[in-house]
């Protein structure tokens, strides 16, 4: 199969759907869902193999940017993932977006961002990565406003395209200057020695810049701010865009920056101080995030931080020159993680578009398919032996063993399992608290098929080695049986179990939340800081400076020399007195021809 | 034929002075040009000149002098046409409005066409007049303020324009571009300076900019348009094709000074920008905003002559740009004849009322913020590799690779105005003035669909345009 139509196929349905379905939603949603079919069959036949081609896309001189693919282990295992759980997510979204009023406009993006996404994991050089990697920005951005006449959703739409914006500012300069230190844009020519023969100030800082990319796609703190707000755009959406995939891109950016470079831990003094900034940039995002998942009531808000928590994670490993226990983690955290959301779309559908977990309440019974398969999600979240997560996690643990990481993973491990049990018993337990849970019902079998398959991944896919977005170079391996006289097996059975007993002793038969720490239910204040810095530091700054462009350009430079040329005109005016515009216009051009004539023939 | 791009609009200008139907006429005479400009273009270089005196010796000569001529001329005949499209004449002032607009695309045809440095200038200043005539009697607002404003501006970057000029010349053989050749060094520091001057006026180089975004946003929407679209972007031509020519060592003298000024450009009206409450003047200002990358590939060229990327990095901007700011004129116009305003914070929700005109918009304001698979990204980030082409890793950062990465915070900043505008105009419940707004019928947009397609054409492979570089 030529690995092109992986672009051309999604691309075509968006624009078909944009310049001519518009108004036959069905015939969208059906197009832009086979395409997705079609793109996985292919991303399928394609696993393994070892492909690269390439077009112009502008040269000047002996200047060239190419768009091109480069297949290998990292780049078609990520294709399963992406265009895996992209196929499942659309299959769901046929039932969750069925009454849609713009169900047309929801597909086409949804085959949009394939496409975007598409680019990011097949390119074969980083000029090429950030030009997908900002589409996949507006694809977000025209998802998460879905609902644009809601000022909520457009709001955090302009956010998360405005954040990413400014980690791509960073990325545009890492680029530039990996450019020129190592000659090349083109992944396969990149050698990593050349950080070597620069100053290794600049060598860590052409590296911290290009993984400030990664901090906006991947809502890293300081800029993890847009991916909660990121909730109001439709569910499926959360669970493809902002948890399995467009999120987890950064991870893969890095991953595949890493791989270009050729590090590993033996020569990893040529990235300088970088690696351990991003270790601790991971660490304390999944940290913060972790505490913030504590005391959120919204079932899509909770699994968003968790979301944030597990991407800390994994950009901790990337910074441990971990990166294939990173890729791992992603790897697996995409099928479980979608299958939560798309299981909180399940819930949040059957009663009536209600999010907020106290009001909820007893839905095990209601909606047993959703629920099961929910508390499957929740458990390879938690890491439960056995599950998908339990495997990445731990290989993250021992990537972070022997550094103070490890302290700060296994907590953050301990806060994801209260975290995610709360949700499960508020929500599933005890009795419908509401309305709307009390007339819940299961969901279509075209919403629980992917939740059923997902729920089969969540164990499977560490099992399936052939699909691990992991290159063969990294010689990476794991062990299905746990090591029993591991510290690190110990740590992470103690602190689930630690954490479950507290969920349950906190939780179980609660009506109301028992307790309420404001720091973390307003996330830090995070939000408000930055609101102020914006108003304070950008808004004021400009009001100012457009002040002071009118009054010391337009009034004191530009008025003054007017004033002057007014005085002398004001003689003048006795003699040409005043005409209209068009007779000062017409002697001006006279002017301006008698000066070329007289300074042409003088 | 090429003498036919020029003699096309000033015929028709005259014959709708004479009283043919007015619209029609100009319709017809952009079409016209497109179809010559593209045989013109297809058929390869075919100059033309007859000689107007003979001491000195003045050529009227036109001809596609290089590959930068020919996108210009291709910008040129499609901002014209979607020029005459756009905006409402007042009832009965079709004879000027149509005349001068025609008049104007002339002008600017004839600078780009022109071989010469006389004619160069000249069809400039021929193209300054109906300017003025449109904004002082046609305009809003305060239109009388405006155009003195842009007339006084204009005039005196003329002026200085044409010393620099008039002092380059005093050392070459001939005003023939073909006979430009680098002056000696001692004058070259002074030829540059009025140079940059001169020509920075008409850009609006900051600190000179001020005359631009009330200018545009008094004018008629086919003065804006082919003003910041086309007429704007002589100055930056006669950078390229005369100033570096003529004073590299000279350019490169100031270069600590332009990449000030560009920041200013940049980072100065980007703050101005981000403070405006009216959408005109926001694109107004934007426009000026965005001149400062395309003087980023000259500062880049200026360091270092060799730089392979600078040039066609700056043309294609500059054609990209042309066309996404006349797209973006053209909409404001039609957004306040549906909602009698352009005041942003009056608006609201109208993507719901007219979803076809929301998604133009948002077409062109993203490309204007520099989106990729649109023109103006695959300019910018060339102007940024430009930018970077001459560092060593092993020095420090050189002026221009600072310049650079200051200058990459604009990106962010042209992301907040644009999206905060479009967020408030189109996102958002209907307010009072949106509730009745309708959507725009599929004929009055013609002319922006073809601006869009081009946008999209040319960003995904601007090798269609580079290649005649």
């Amino acid at each position: 199969m030529n690995p092109w139509l992986l672009f051309i196929i999604p691309f075509a349905s968006a624009a078909i759907i944009q310049l001519g379905l518009k108004r036959s939603a069905m015939a969208s949603s059906l197009l832009s869902t086979l395409s997705v079919v079609a793109t996985f069959v292919i991303a399928c036949t394609l696993l393994g193999s070892d492909q690269s081609d390439s077009w112009t896309w502008v040269k000047a001189g002996s200047f060239e940017l190419n768009i091109g693919y480069n297949l290998d282990q990292l780049a078609t295992g990520m294709m399963i993932v992406v265009t895996g759980i992209g196929m499942l997510v659309h299959i769901f979204s046929l039932g969750y977006m069925k009454t849609d009023s713009a169900k047309a406009r929801y597909f086409g993006c949804l085959s949009m961002f394939m496409f975007s996404m598409t680019g990011i994991v097949l390119a074969s050089n980083f000029a090429m990565m950030f030009i997908f990697w900002e589409l996949v920005g507006l694809s977000s951005y025209l998802l998460i406003g879905h609902w644009y006449h809601k000022d909520t959703a457009a709001d955090a739409a302009k956010k998360a395209f405005l954040s990413n914006r400014i980690g791509d500012f960073g990325f545009m300069i890492g680029i530039l200057m990996l450019w020129r230190i190592t000659g090349t844009v083109v992944f396969a020519d990149m050698d990593g020695s050349a950080l070597g023969n620069v100053c290794s100030c600049l060598a860590g800082a052409a590296i911290l810049l290009t993984f400030c990319g990664a901090v906006g796609k991947s809502a890293q703190l300081p800029l993890h701010i847009w991916l909660p707000d990121a909730m109001e755009g439709p569910t499926p959406v959360s669970a493809l865009i902002h948890a399995a995939t467009m999120v987890a891109a950064g991870v893969y950016m890095m991953a595949r920056l890493f791989l270009s470079l050729g590090v590993t831990p033996e020569n990893v003094e040529i990235l300088s101080y970088a690696p351990q900034v991003i270790a601790w940039t991971g660490g304390i995002t999944s940290l913060v995030a972790a505490l913030m998942a504590t005391q959120q009531n919204d079932i899509k808000k909770i699994l968003a931080y968790s979301t944030l928590s597990q991407l800390g994670y994994m950009v901790m490993a990337v910074g441990l020159i971990a990166p294939e226990a990173g890729m791992f983690h992603l790897y697996t955290h995409a099928w479980f993680k979608a299958l939560l959301f798309l299981g909180s779309g399940a819930v949040i559908y059957a009663c009536h578009h209600e999010q907020d977990i106290w009001k909820m309440g007893g839905l095990l019974k209601k909606m047993p398919v959703t629920a099961i398969t929910f508390l499957v999600g929740t458990l390879a979240l938690t890491a439960v032996p056995f599950t998908a997560g339990f495997y990445s996690k731990e290989e993250i643990l021992y990537a972070a063993k022997g550094t103070p990481l490890f302290y700060l993973a296994a907590f953050v491990a301990l806060l994801t399992t209260f975290y995610m049990l709360r949700l499960f018993i508020v929500a599933f337990l005890g009795k419908p608290r509401e309305h709307g849970a009390k007339e819940a019902k299961e969901v279509a079998p075209i919403m629980s098929l992917p939740l059923i398959l997902l729920a089969i991944m969540a164990f499977a896919a560490p099992h399936i080695s052939q699909i691990f977005p992991v290159p063969t170079e990294w010689g990476f391996h794991f062990k299905i049986l746990p090591d029993l006289n591991s510290s690190v097996f110990w740590t992470s059975i103690g602190v689930f179990v630690t954490g479950a007993v507290a969920a349950f002793v906190v939780y179980s038969g609660k009506d109301k939340d028992p307790i309420n720490i404001p720091l973390f239910r307003n996330k830090f204040y995070l939000d408000e800081i930055y609101q102020k810095l914006i108003t304070i530091c950008q808004d004021a700054v400009a009001a100012i400076i457009h002040l002071l462009d009118e009054f010391l350009i337009g009034v004191l430079l530009v008025g003054g020399a007017t004033r002057s040329a007014q005085g002398v005109g004001n003689i003048f005016r006795r003699f040409a007195q005043n005409g209209s515009l068009s007779n000062y216009a017409y002697l001006m051009a006279l002017g301006s021809v008698l000066v070329i004539y007289f300074t042409v023939f003088a | 034929m090429l003498f036919a791009l020029l003699l096309i609009p000033i015929v028709a200008a005259i014959a709708i002075f004479l009283g043919s139907p007015s619209r029609i006429t100009a319709l017809a005479a952009a079409l016209a040009n497109i179809i010559v400009a593209a045989f013109a273009i297809t058929q390869g270089s075919c100059s033309v000149s007859f000689q107007v005196l003979e001491n000195p010796n003045i050529n009227l000569s036109l001809g596609l002098y290089d590959g930068m001529s020919v996108i210009m001329l291709i910008l040129s005949v499609l901002v014209t046409l979607a020029a005459v499209y756009s905006g409402k004449c007042p009832e009965g002032r079709e004879k000027l409005w149509f005349s001068s607009t025609l008049l104007i695309a002339a002008g600017a045809i004839g600078a780009f066409l022109a071989t010469d440095v006389f004619f160069f200038y000249a069809f400039h200043e021929l193209a300054l007049i109906p300017t003025f005539l449109m904004i002082g009697m046609l305009g809003r607002g305060d239109r009388k303020a405006a155009a003195w404003k842009i007339t006084i501006y204009l005039a005196t970057g003329s002026i200085i324009l044409l010393a620099g000029l008039l002092l380059a010349m005093g050392h070459l053989d001939s005003f023939a571009f073909s006979d430009l050749k680098a002056i000696p060094a001692e004058h070259q520091n002074t030829v540059a300076l009025l140079l940059i001057i001169g020509f920075g006026t008409l850009v609006s180089l900051f600190p000179l900019h001020s005359w631009a975004a009330p200018a545009y946003a008094c004018a008629p929407a086919p003065v804006s348009m082919l003003h910041a679209g086309v007429l704007k972007k002589f100055g930056l031509y006669g950078i390229l094709r005369i100033g570096m020519e003529v004073a590299p060592e000279g350019m490169a003298h100031w270069l600590p000074w332009i990449c000030v000024l560009l920041l200013g450009n940049i980072i100065w009206v980007g703050l101005v920008t981000l403070n405006q409450k009216r959408l005109d003047l926001m694109l107004g200002n934007s426009s000026v905003m965005h001149m400062g990358y395309i003087f980023l590939a000259i500062a880049a060229l200026a360091a270092n002559g060799d730089n392979e990327i600078a040039k066609p990095a700056a043309v294609l901007l500059m054609f990209a740009h042309g066309i996404s700011i006349a797209l973006l004129f053209s909409l404001s116009a039609m957004l306040e004849e549906k909602t009698g305003t352009l005041e942003i914070a009056q608006l609201g929700g109208l993507a719901k009322k007219a979803p076809a005109f929301a998604f133009l918009f948002g077409l062109a304001g993203m490309a204007s913020i520099g989106l990729p698979g649109l023109a103006n990204f695959a300019g910018e980030v060339m102007v940024f590799f430009a930018g970077f082409a001459d560092w060593s890793p092993k020095d420090g950062l050189g002026w221009v690779q600072i310049t650079t990465i200051i200058a990459l915070w604009g990106v962010v900043l042209s992301a907040v105005y644009m999206l905060r505008a479009f967020r408030n105009i189109f996102q958002g419940p209907l307010v009072k003035k949106t509730s009745d707004a309708c959507d725009i019928c599929s004929c009055d947009v013609i002319p922006a669909y073809l601006l869009s397609a081009v946008l999209l054409i040319v960003g995904i492979y601007p090798q269609l345009i580079l290649q005649f570089l």
